[in-house]
């Protein structure tokens, strides 16, 4: 029953892609609210999935591949109502929807919906860490999205040939500004995950742990390289990209491993 | 009441038969001589036109002798230059008019205001009535949904507003950004002028007469900065203009790469706007540098001119749909019209400009 709930969160986020698409066609894409209420009315639904998935689990529906994705989405529907007007005004917010609607296509299509016969036990931390890692994903997956949009308009203003695009898509300035702060907010979030690992109660594979400091010590270079001025603008937007399908790949590999060997 | 348009325009007309009609109103003279009981003149660099309302049909020719400057022998040679349009086809003509659809530079928003003024004048001297007023009321509706609905108006098309855009594409808002201005010429001043308009403060002049460059620093605000210390500088600033009449290139990749490591995260706009060009184009090779010549701003006018282009078939369904409701709207005014003597209602309708 709940899963319909996703179904029409969904919808919501192709209804945004329809419409960006269609304006784009027509070359004539007006940033306008549709996008942003279209996105909000689908992270309400998505909220509301979780919640009834959270109560009928006792505990954050973190428990098998479909809630991972959804939650992961939810992830990014969040970050990008909280990251501000330069998101949501704009082409970026359009750019949103899309990868929003292909991680619950996925969901919802694929047989990962597996419910666990026995209930999992509750551990406040193992949920604490899993969250929070997720949301640093959202951050993550927002970071790349910008990211592509800047070397998008990056390779119009140095090639000279300007698109429709173009003058839809914010300043490079805005963009590398946006970028800059997701990449910290993904990082802080994703540091306050891995610290709570370390109490879940029970150890984890090492081969999760030593990928999971791989990320970490993938965006601390990154942000590092920015921050002692030792990365162009240009590498770090590529750099966010890289991270980014690293840490899914992650993400993908740990709650595949995790089902394969949890019991059914 | 027969509504009409007559006019010549750059698509008509060259420059030296529309001097001929253009810059006087013949307002007077086509509501006294030709009997029109409502008349407009919209005279701009590129169109006259006549917009009139009569009770009978009045001639093309009668129209042009109203407009003409010249003798009158050359106005009748040269009225085969003028279009005529009739009802729907007039208010369509003026709809395209007001939309910048018909203009030489497509989308340009300027006839909008030239409409505005020339029914303002006419309806302040009472040569407007009613049935202009609802032509160019609609005109100015219409105008105003074609600009919000489609992409007529995107972009820039000259070469000193694509400057400006394009910086502003780079750094969002330009309001505290460094400008070193190399060779004081006049389209490095416009464009300078054009930058300290849209925020720049801090403005820097170097040229190889020191005179000129403080001319241009007087006038347009900023300092001015010795020639042999212009390198120094391209550390600092955001954005370079150059324009001087050096015969060899003046920023090199060898000259900038340096500077550009101290720089990483900043973007540097070159603006060359010299022939020869004063700067090596492997410059845009580098990070970070938006190398823009004469030829590729140029380049991007035209761009956004034929993006604007293609706008005009989203423009003229909008423009479509006013006129089959203005049809509507004027049959029934005319219906009512024919027995206005009977009807008290039909009695003059408070004007106003929008």
């Amino acid at each position: 029953m709940d899963r319909h709930l996703v179904t029409i969160s969904t919808l919501c986020f192709l209804a945004a892609i329809v419409r960006t698409l269609v304006e784009l066609r027509a070359g004539m894409f007006r940033p306008a609210r549709f996008n942003f209420f279209a996105i909000a009315a689908g992270f309400l639904l998505q909220t509301a999935f979780l919640s009834l998935r959270g109560h009928a689990l006792e505990r954050c529906p973190l428990t098998n591949l479909f809630e991972v994705l959804v939650f992961f989405a939810w992830s990014v529907a969040l970050i990008y109502m909280l990251i501000g007007p330069t998101y949501r005004l704009s082409l970026m917010g359009a750019f949103t929807a899309p990868v929003i609607f292909l991680i619950q296509t996925l969901a919802l299509i694929a047989p990962i919906d597996i419910r666990h016969i026995q209930k999992l036990p509750a551990n406040s931390w193992l949920e604490f860490h899993a969250s929070m890692s997720m949301i640093a994903y959202g951050a993550f997956a927002l970071a790349c999205i910008a990211g592509i949009m800047y070397l998008l308009q990056e390779r119009q203003l140095k090639t000279h040939q300007l698109h429709s695009i173009f003058y839809h898509l914010p300043p490079l300035d805005t963009l590398y500004a946006a970028i800059t702060r997701l990449l910290w907010w993904g990082f802080a979030l994703y540091t306050l995950g891995l610290v709570s690992g370390f109490f879940v109660g029970h150890p984890l594979p090492h081969v999760q742990v030593i990928c999971a400091f791989g990320v970490w010590i993938l965006y601390a270079a990154i942000l590092q390289g920015k921050h002692l001025r030792r990365l162009a603008p240009k590498r770090v937007a590529a750099l966010c990209i890289i991270g980014f399908s690293a840490a899914l790949t992650l993400l993908w590999g740990i709650t595949f491993t995790a089902q394969m060997h949890s019991p059914p | 009441m027969n509504l009409f348009c007559v006019g010549l325009s750059h698509h008509t007309a060259n420059v030296e038969t529309r001097e001929l009609f253009a810059g006087h109103s013949g307002t007077d003279c086509v509501l006294r001589d030709s009997g029109c009981s409502e008349a407009l003149v919209l005279s701009t660099c590129n169109r006259v036109e006549v917009y009139a309302a009569s009770s009978t049909r009045v001639p093309t020719e009668a129209v042009a002798r109203c407009l003409a400057r010249g003798p009158e022998k050359e106005v009748i040679r040269d009225a085969s230059a003028f279009y005529r349009y009739e009802g729907s086809e007039c208010a369509q003509h003026l709809f395209r008019v007001a939309a910048g659809i018909d203009s030489m530079v497509v989308g340009e928003t300027e006839i909008l205001g030239q409409a505005k003024r020339a029914y303002e004048s006419a309806r302040t001297s009472g040569a407007a009535g009613r049935f202009l007023h609802r032509l160019f009321q609609r005109a100015f509706r219409v105008a105003k949904q074609v600009r919000t609905h489609t992409e007529i108006t995107r972009g820039s098309v000259s070469v000193g507003s694509v400057a400006v855009d394009l910086a502003q594409k780079i750094f969002g808002d330009l309001t505290g950004r460094k400008v070193l201005v190399i060779g004081a010429g006049e389209t490095s001043e416009r464009t300078a002028r054009a930058l300290v308009a849209r925020g720049v403060t801090d403005l820097r002049v170097s040229n190889r007469s020191a005179e000129r460059a403080e001319e241009l620093v007087r006038s347009v605000g900023g300092q001015a900065i010795p020639f042999q210390l212009w390198t120094e500088q391209c550390g600092e600033v955001d954005i370079l203009i150059t324009s001087t009449s050096s015969d060899t290139p003046l920023l090199t990749p060898q000259l900038l790469e340096p500077v550009l490591r101290e720089r990483i995260d900043r973007p540097l706009f070159v603006i060359d706007i010299a022939v020869p060009r004063d700067v090596d184009p492997h410059v845009n090779d580098f990070d970070g540098v938006y190398l823009y010549d004469i030829d590729s701003l140029q380049s991007v006018a035209e761009q956004s001119l034929a993006l604007r282009r293609q706008q005009i078939m989203a423009a003229e369904e909008i423009i479509a749909a006013h006129v089959a409701d203005f049809r509507d709207t004027l049959d029934r005014s005319f219906s009512r019209g024919s027995q206005g003597a009977e009807h008290s209602s039909l009695g003059e309708p408070r004007l106003r400009a929008s």
